[in-house]
C-alpha cells in the first residue's frame, strides 16, 4: 500500500498539477492523501455499517409490526404497541430489573477485584509477572460458554463438589440445588461472569495504574502519606481517565449478558436477562416484531448508558481519535514520558 | 514502583502467597472441568473434586464415539468460520488503520468513532434481523452467514488495536533506508513490516479470541451441523442415554477448544497484554 502513496508517477502527475497556479499545492496533496485514505480505509468502515447500522435500522422497522415468522402473511402495522405491551407488562421489568442488577452487582465486583490484580501485577517482581498475566489472560480467553459449563458443573446439585466442599456454612448441605432458587442461580451466573471478565478490567487499570507519574507517590510518601492516601489522594484521581471508561466498557458488556443464563438456567428461576428474552422472542417463537422490540429496547438502554457516562461522568471514550487528529505530536512526546 | 531484588524473607512468602491466590482464581474452574472430562459416568455423580478412575472415555465419545459427528464438525465449522473472518478483518483493518495512523483524511475520526460504537453494539439487538434476512437470502445455516456478523465482533477492536500499533511506529525508518539505496519495496520490506508484523500478529489473536467466543451468533444463524460453531454445539449435546447426562462428553469437548485458547496465551502473553491496553486506554 505504501507504494501506492510514494508511487513516482502519482507524484510526477501531482507535480505537474501543482504548477497550475489556481490550485494552491497543499488542498491538492490533501485530496489525493484523502483519496487515498477513504480507499484504505473504506472497505472496512462499509463492513462494519452493513453489519450494524443497517440491521438496527431493520430491528426498528420490524418491531412496528406484528409479525410472526410463521404467519407472515398477517403482517400488520401496529406502531408502538410491542413496546406498550412490553411496557406495560410486569415480567418484561422483572427481567429488565435482574440485567441491571446483575450489571450493577458484577461491575463493582470486578473493579474491586480488577483493581486489587492490577495492584499486584504492578508491584509484582520481573519474575513473576509473566506467570500472573499468563494466569488471568486464561478467563480472558476462554470462551464463555465453557465457562459457563465449569461454574455449572461446580455448583450443579449431583455433580458439582460445593455442596460437599461447603458444607459447613450455613444453608449449604447437599440437598441445595442452586439453579431452583433465584438468588442462589444469580449467585453463580454473576460469580461465573465475574471470573470471566475481571482479567480484562485489571489489564485496563494496570495500563492506567502505569500512567500515574512515580514521582507524585513518592512526593505523596515522602509528606508522610499513609499507603491508603496515596490512593486515594493521589493514584485513584490521577487515573480516574481509566477506570472510567473500564467501568463502561465492562457495564456494556454485562448489560448484554446472554451466553451464561443460557447455560445454567435457561432463564428459569425468574433469572431471564433481557437478551434472552429478544432471544426467545425472535429465534425460538419467531415473534419478530416483539422481538425486535425487545432487542431495539436494549440497543436504546445502551445507548442510554454511553450518554450518560458522556455527559454526567465526562467519560472521554474517543481520547484514542484525539491522537490520531491534531494532537499527534503531543501524543508522542507524552508517550515517550511514560515509558 | 517494583519492588527491588533484595527482598526480606516475609516478603518473599507474602509475594509467593499472593501468587498462588491468584494462580487458583484463575485456574480453579478450567481444573475442575478438566477434572471432569476424565471422569467416568458413575464419578460424575460423586461431589467429588478429581475423577477416582481417570478415563478417557470422555474423549473417546467425541472424537470416535457417539458424539463425533456433533463435535467435530462443529470444531470443523469452528475452526473454519473463525480464522476466515479473522483473517478478512485483519487484512481491512490494517488497511484502515494504515490510513488513521499515516495520513490525513477527512472523517478519519468519524471511522474510529464508528469503530467504536460498533464494538460496543449489542449483538442480540442485531440478530433477530439477520436471522430474517439470512433466511430470506439463503445464508442461513452457512459459513458465510456466521463470517459476515462476526466482522462486526472482530473488525472494530482490530481497527483500534493496529491504529494504536501502527501509530508507534517509526515511519521515518523507510525514508532512511531509502536515502541508504534501498528501493521503495525494500525499504517497506525490510524496514516498516519487521515492525508492524508484530501488531498485526497480535490483533489477529485477540480478534480470532474473540470470534472464538461467540455464542449469540452461532445460536441463532444455525440450526444444522452445516456451520454450527462448538459454543453453540455444546448446548446440544445429549447423553448416551435419555437418563444419562452429558457432563462427560461436554466437558472433554470444552477442554478441546480451551487448548489453543490456552496456547496461545502461554506463547503470546506479553503481545496480548500489550494489544489488549493499548487498543483501549489511551490516556
Amino acid at each position: 500500500m505504501t507504494t501506492t502513496a510514494e508511487n513516482p508517477a502519482n507524484a510526477e502527475d501531482r507535480r505537474r498539477r501543482d504548477r497550475r497556479p489556481a490550485r494552491p499545492k497543499k488542498s491538492d496533496r490533501a485530496k489525493a492523501e484523502a483519496r487515498l485514505g477513504w480507499m484504505l480505509a473504506g472497505p472496512a468502515f462499509v463492513v462494519m455499517l452493513a453489519v450494524t447500522a443497517y440491521p438496527i435500522a431493520q430491528a426498528i422497522f420490524d418491531s412496528l409490526f406484528s409479525y410472526r415468522l410463521t404467519a407472515p402473511d398477517e403482517r400488520s402495522f401496529i406502531f408502538l404497541d410491542n413496546y406498550l405491551l412490553l411496557f406495560t407488562d410486569g415480567t418484561f421489568w422483572r427481567i429488565f430489573g435482574v440485567t441491571l442488577l446483575i450489571t450493577v452487582i458484577t461491575v463493582a465486583v470486578e473493579l474491586v477485584l480488577g483493581f486489587g490484580l492490577a495492584i499486584v501485577m504492578h508491584k509484582a517482581l520481573k519474575s513473576l509477572r509473566g506467570l500472573l498475566r499468563t494466569s488471568i489472560l486464561v478467563p480472558y480467553g476462554i470462551i464463555t460458554v465453557v465457562s459457563a459449563f465449569a461454574w455449572y458443573y461446580m455448583f450443579h446439585i449431583n455433580s458439582g463438589f460445593v455442596n460437599q466442599w461447603f458444607s459447613w456454612v450455613p444453608g449449604i448441605d447437599s440437598d441445595l440445588d442452586w439453579f431452583a432458587n433465584f438468588w442462589t442461580a444469580i449467585t453463580v451466573i454473576m460469580a461465573s461472569e465475574i471470573w470471566k471478565t475481571t482479567p480484562f478490567i485489571a489489564l485496563l487499570l494496570l495500563a492506567g495504574l502505569a500512567q500515574v507519574p512515580d514521582e507524585l507517590v513518592e512526593a505523596a510518601r515522602v509528606d508522610g502519606a499513609t499507603r491508603w492516601q496515596q490512593y486515594s489522594r493521589v493514584i485513584i484521581p490521577n487515573m480516574k481517565a481509566a477506570i472510567m471508561v473500564a467501568l463502561l466498557f465492562r457495564a456494556l458488556d454485562a448489560f448484554r449478558i446472554f451466553d451464561n443464563v443460557f447455560i445454567m438456567t435457561g432463564g428459569d428461576a425468574n433469572t431471564e436477562v433481557l437478551a434472552l428474552l429478544a432471544y426467545r422472542q425472535s429465534i425460538s417463537r419467531l415473534e419478530i416484531g416483539l422481538g425486535s422490540a425487545v432487542s431495539v429496547v436494549l440497543f436504546i438502554s445502551v445507548l442510554l448508558m454511553v450518554f450518560v457516562a458522556i455527559k454526567l461522568f465526562k467519560v472521554d471514550l474517543a481520547s484514542g481519535t484525539d491522537a490520531s487528529g491534531g494532537g499527534k505530536k503531543k501524543k508522542a512526546t507524552r508517550k515517550e514520558g511514560q515509558s | 514502583m517494583a519492588g527491588s531484588s533484595g527482598l526480606t524473607g516475609r516478603q518473599k512468602l507474602g509475594w509467593a502467597a499472593v501468587s498462588v491466590v491468584i494462580l487458583v482464581y484463575a485456574l480453579f474452574p478450567v481444573a475442575a472441568i478438566f477434572a471432569n472430562s476424565f471422569k467416568t459416568q458413575a464419578d460424575l455423580g460423586n461431589p467429588t473434586f478429581w475423577p477416582s478412575n481417570w478415563t478417557w472415555g470422555n474423549y473417546q465419545e467425541i472424537f470416535v464415539g457417539g458424539a463425533q459427528e456433533l463435535f467435530l464438525t462443529a470444531l470443523r465449522n469452528s475452526i473454519g468460520i473463525t480464522l476466515i473472518a479473522t483473517f478478512i478483518a485483519v487484512v481491512l483493518a490494517t488497511l484502515c488503520a494504515y490510513a488513521i495512523a499515516r495520513m490525513d483524511f477527512p472523517g478519519k475520526r468519524f471511522v474510529l468513532g464508528t469503530a467504536l460504537a460498533v464494538s460496543i453494539f449489542p449483538v442480540i439487538s442485531v440478530v433477530t434481523p439477520l436471522f430474517n434476512l439470512w433466511r430470506t437470502i439463503g445464508l442461513y445455516d452457512t459459513w458465510l452467514g456466521l463470517i459476515i456478523p462476526y466482522l462486526s465482533l472482530t473488525l472494530p477492536i482490530s481497527i483500534w488495536t493496529l491504529s494504536a500499533f501502527f501509530r508507534q511506529i517509526p515511519w521515518e525508518l523507510e525514508q532512511a533506508a531509502q536515502v541508504d539505496g534501498a528501493t521503495q519495496w525494500q525499504a517497506f520490506r525490510k524496514a516498516i513490516v519487521p515492525l508492524a508484523a508484530p501488531g498485526v500478529f497480535t490483533t489477529a489473536i485477540i480478534a480470532f479470541f474473540i470470534a472464538w467466543n461467540d455464542f449469540v451468533y452461532g445460536i441463532s444463524l444455525t440450526s444444522t451441523e452445516a456451520a454450527r460453531p462448538v459454543p453453540a454445539a455444546l448446548a446440544f449435546f445429549t447423553g448416551a442415554s435419555q437418563f444419562e447426562e452429558p457432563t462427560g462428553a461436554i466437558s472433554a469437548a470444552a477442554i478441546v477448544v480451551t487448548i489453543p485458547v490456552v496456547l496461545l496465551v502461554l506463547l503470546f502473553q506479553r503481545q496480548i497484554v500489550s494489544g489488549l491496553t493499548q487498543g483501549a486506554v489511551k490516556g
